[in-house]
């Protein structure tokens, strides 16, 4: 038969065993957490934009999104190459400017060379913007010949979109050199949607997933 | 019509101009330098190039505005005697044929050895696809391009 005295140390050591080992686990959690990298989720900086995922919507608009990216006003500057595309059916940019290391062009062929803070009068003149450039060459953005699961998949990955996260993305959208395709200057056509169009839907596409449509069948 | 200051060849011209005159008509018609040439107005062919902050604009479609606290450098101010590798390469090359085009030429080669004081065949061609030569001079440029590398590194090693 047990003894009270016997019975005590046990149960005492199970009490405090629990509590150290709740302790330790929530210090453990804590720790990892701590570590865990915000870049990892884009969603996590999306900051008032309001997530509410739905794939169906959001590769629905990202064929809108898509159309805008592929046309020459926006494809024209992320090339496949090294040589920006010119004109509505996107040849290789006259003279062979090269993208050099930071997308500005290189020696005597510089983008801003020709380029100035906004468009020359004239029709074919170089169009303008203080940031004429292409991506730079270790992160060249490519949009030429890509399909558009590759593009969407492009686009969300950090570390193919010039490190934007889920609001820097968004306000891509905004930002003077993208507006630029929708003032082209003289003898170019506009993008497909107007700008308002695009973006809506790319703002639906990020917000509801950013998802990528499905890969085409081999 | 506006006043602008323009620091061309180190010398400070005052004007009356329209601000979105194009440099190259400040140049030639109100400071008087005709050595920078007009070739194409649309930025396509590189006779019109001059420094611009050391970077080589193309003065046709670069509009007065843009250059005025800007340091301008045309082909008579890129050296005090004619003496930049450059200039002395294409004499002694004897580069130009009709030479129309060649103080753009000049002026983007300048550039290009700056940045890249031993440049290949690829760099030139790199640098200086920009620069139309009608009378097609360009072996000859190159070929002098490749001199003024040399001359200028026997200068800066003593």
């Amino acid at each position: 038969m047990k003894t009270k005295a016997a019975i005590k140390p046990s149960r005492y050591f199970h009490t405090k065993a629990l509590f150290a080992l709740s302790a330790m686990l929530f210090m453990i959690a804590a720790i990892a957490s701590s570590f865990r990298s915000k870049e990892d989720d884009p969603f996590k900086k999306a900051g008032k934009q309001t997530i509410n995922k739905d794939s169906i919507e959001s590769v629905k608009a990202f064929a809108s999104v898509y159309k805008v990216l592929m046309s020459p006003r926006c494809m024209n500057c992320h090339p496949a190459g090294d040589v920006p595309l010119q004109g509505d059916d996107s040849h290789l940019h006259t003279m062979l400017p090269k993208r050099g290391t930071d997308g500005t062009g290189v020696y005597a062929m510089k983008c801003a060379n020709c380029h100035q803070e906004t468009n020359t009068p004239g029709l074919h003149t170089p169009p303008g913007n203080p940031k004429w450039h292409l991506p730079p060459a270790d992160m060249k953005m490519v949009f030429q010949g890509k399909t558009p699961h590759e593009l969407a998949k492009q686009l969300m990955d950090p570390n193919q979109n010039g490190h934007k996260n889920l609001q820097q993305l968004i306000e891509h959208a905004s930002d003077t050199l993208v507006l630029a395709g929708w003032n082209p200057g003289e003898g170019r056509t506009l993008p497909p949607l107007s700008h308002k169009e695009f973006k809506k839907a790319w703002i639906t596409w990020l917000t509801k997933g950013g998802y990528a449509p499905a890969p085409k069948p081999q | 019509m506006a006043n602008l200051t323009l620091n061309i060849n180190n010398k400070e011209y005052r004007l009356d101009a329209d601000p979105q005159m194009p440099l190259l008509w400040a140049i030639r018609d109100l400071a008087g330098l005709k050595g920078t040439k007009y070739g194409c107005g649309v930025a396509q062919c590189g006779a019109c190039v001059v420094h611009m902050d050391s970077e080589a604009v193309r003065s046709c479609v670069t509009r007065v505005s843009r250059a005025a606290g800007k340091k301008i450098v045309t082909i008579e101010g890129l050296s005090e005697n004619n003496n930049h590798p450059v200039q002395q390469a294409w004499q002694q090359i004897d580069v130009p044929q009709c030479g129309y085009c060649h103080s753009g030429q000049i002026m983007s080669a300048a550039v290009l050895l700056r940045d890249n004081p031993n440049p290949s065949d690829a760099d030139i061609d790199d640098a200086m696809a920009g620069n139309i030569c009608r009378c097609g001079t360009y072996l000859r440029i190159r070929k002098a391009i490749h001199l003024a590398a040399e001359m200028q590194q026997k200068t800066a090693n003593g």
